[in-house]
């Protein structure tokens, strides 16, 4: 986190101020949690508008990546820079989407306030009804409240109880709120986890599509890259120790996952283009430790 | 003059309603009993309406027997009764707030702490009341409710705290709605999720000590729990459940003074059993109108 860190490595100069900062920008980062090192020397940088996954087996980290990037969690080694800046929580340009299982289903309140949530929750005070009527303020945020449901697609069910909607529409509206602030960087914790196969093809040509037209920069945690594979400009792959970082046609590959596990993994294509990783070994204390 | 003396003991209820409001407010207690109730239903009704939202019934509940050993311990050491029901709800308030509270699931955790202050609580009042040894009819007010010694001092006491904790809350609302909807993402976006927790149970503290005037300590569930818990069931708006908590509160409070000036049975009863009628028929209204749909 702090400058005394960097002079271990010297791998990430300081960006001039001509060219744009990259959004995200890890350097020989490493993290511990519990005494135990999750994984340490990862570099990484993402530029703006980029599709990036994070892979890896169980337990490796991947969550606790996420974490370091939005500064709820120190880095042990190295540095991690957000939109040129150090990490701190409370950055409205950096939206994200924990891994969750769903809301309460006795939760009363409706998925158009929760998504208002992500646009001025952290903000003191109390919203006025009826403020629309004097308050331009007031009205902008119905206005992009409005506007990132339909974005979503979640316009027809968004003023239910968010606790009486399936995963699939939870999760569209999660998606609304992370963006309704209108980041440059959206972090998203397997969002596809837990969704039918139909809605994991849609909520990721969602997300791709924001990512392509409005520039936002997204980094996804993923179990499975197949739903993504497609869409994807980046792969970051986190093993015990360290990581690969590519297109995925460099790093999902057997040389390279081999490499980077120290023991033989093979990479096997399906006819229709699918991938899959046989013999990738699970990391320890997959239960214990998976969500520090 | 004997004429008002028979009538004072002994009210005339018709079916002019009118009459019947003025009746009971020809005196001065009734009148602070309205004053107070309205002021401790408002107050109640909006931090009740958070507390049914977190789930936070159970701690709501304690810090409302908490005012049980507070009053007689107050009354024990010659202070008064109400002063020592908001010391020792606050009191308990951080106590359960600064409980290790385990990262993720430490709900478990925070019902344990809960329970046992609680425990102690009962304990502790029974023991100042033991040590008193005069004035058993005290306790079944402190226990159960009274509102006939409402003097106008007290009133404004309970003003003076509804006004405080109401500012508070107000300032506090959105982003507590955060923290209790979405504590990691509001955790993400810099709201401070645990320091608002135990400012929440401090305000928590606050409202069950003021309800526990009227209602008593075992009996704050009527005015914190049943009108938000009724509201939140009727509509999923968030303006409008408030209102319409507030609203069930001062109505539940009101019509139960009414009665209790009548009737001769304890105010107490009337509103938690009134209170707990509206809750079922709320319930069963919204079955009955999802079957229909």
């Amino acid at each position: 986190m702090s400058a005394c860190h960097t002079p271990v490595r010297q791998t990430s100069p300081v960006p001039a101020a001509v060219s744009p900062a990259p959004v995200v920008e890890l350097s020989g980062a490493a993290v511990r949690v519990g005494g135990r090192t999750l994984w340490s020397g990862v570099d990484l940088t993402v530029g703006a508008g980029e599709f990036v996954a994070v892979l890896g087996p169980n337990g490796v980290g991947k969550s606790t990546l996420v974490k370091a990037v939005l500064g709820l969690l120190p880095l042990a080694e190295g540095e991690v820079r957000v939109l040129g800046r150090a990490v701190g929580t409370g950055n409205p340009e950096v939206g994200y989407l924990p891994q969750r299982r769903s809301f309460d289903a006795q939760l009363r309140v409706r998925g158009v306030d929760v998504v208002r949530l992500g646009l001025d929750g952290a903000r003191w005070g109390v919203p006025l009804p009826g403020a629309r009527r004097f308050s331009a303020r007031a009205r902008a945020v119905e206005a992009r409240v409005r506007e990132v449901v339909e974005l979503v697609g979640a316009t027809a069910y968004a003023h239910r109880p968010i606790g009486e909607l399936s995963g699939g529409e939870q999760q569209r509206l999660l998606i609304a709120q992370a963006l309704a602030a209108r980041p440059r960087l959206l972090l998203l914790d397997e969002p596809l986890d837990s969704l039918d196969l139909p809605n994991q093809a849609a909520v990721a040509a969602l997300i791709s599509a924001i990512c392509a037209t409005d520039g936002v920069t997204v980094v996804m945690v993923a179990h499975d890259v197949n739903p993504i594979l497609s869409y994807l400009d980046t792969v970051v792959y986190l093993a015990e120790g360290g990581a690969a970082t590519g297109s995925p046609r460099q790093v999902i590959t057997s040389e390279t996952l081999t490499r980077l596990y120290g023991t033989p993994v093979e990479v096997l294509s399906t006819s229709d283009g699918r991938l899959v990783v046989v013999g990738q070994p699970e990391a320890p204390h997959v239960h214990s430790e998976r969500h520090p | 003059m004997s004429a008002v003396l028979v009538q004072a003991s002994d009210p005339q209820l018709s079916w002019n309603l009118v009459a019947v409001v003025s009746q009971a407010l020809e005196y001065p207690f009734m009148v602070n009993a309205f004053r107070a109730g309205a002021v401790v239903a408002v107050l109640a009704g909006c931090v009740g309406w958070f507390m049914v939202l977190r789930r936070q019934s159970f701690a709501g509940h304690t810090l409302a027997v908490v005012s049980f050993p507070g009053a007689a311990g107050a009354v024990l050491v010659g202070a008064s009764a109400v002063s020592g029901v908001f010391v020792f709800a606050v009191v308990a308030a951080l106590v359960i707030g600064l409980a290790p509270v385990a990262s993720g699931r430490g709900y478990s955790e925070e019902a344990a702490v809960t329970g046992t202050v609680q425990a102690v609580a009962l304990a502790a009042g029974f023991l100042f009341v033991t040590l008193y040894g005069r004035n058993v009819n005290g306790v079944t007010a402190l226990l159960f409710g009274s509102f006939l010694g409402i003097s106008t001092s007290e009133v404004s006491t309970l003003v003076v705290a509804a006004v405080a904790v109401l500012a508070v809350l107000a300032v506090l609302a959105r982003p507590l709605l955060f923290a209790s909807v979405d504590p990691t993402v509001a955790a993400a976006r810099g709201v401070r999720v645990r320091a608002l927790s135990t400012g929440f149970l401090v305000l928590l503290a606050v409202a069950a000590a003021a309800a526990s005037q009227i209602t008593g300590s075992l009996l704050v569930f009527a005015l914190l729990v049943v009108p938000a818990a009724t509201a939140q069931v009727l509509t999923v708006r968030p303006a409008l459940s408030v209102a319409l908590t507030v609203l069930l509160g001062v109505g539940l409070t009101w019509v139960s003074l009414l009665v209790a000036y009548y009737v001769d049975y304890p105010i107490g009863f009337l509103l938690t059993s009134s209170a707990f009628v509206v809750y079922v028929a709320a319930v069963l209204g919204r079955r009955l109108a999802r079957g229909l749909r």
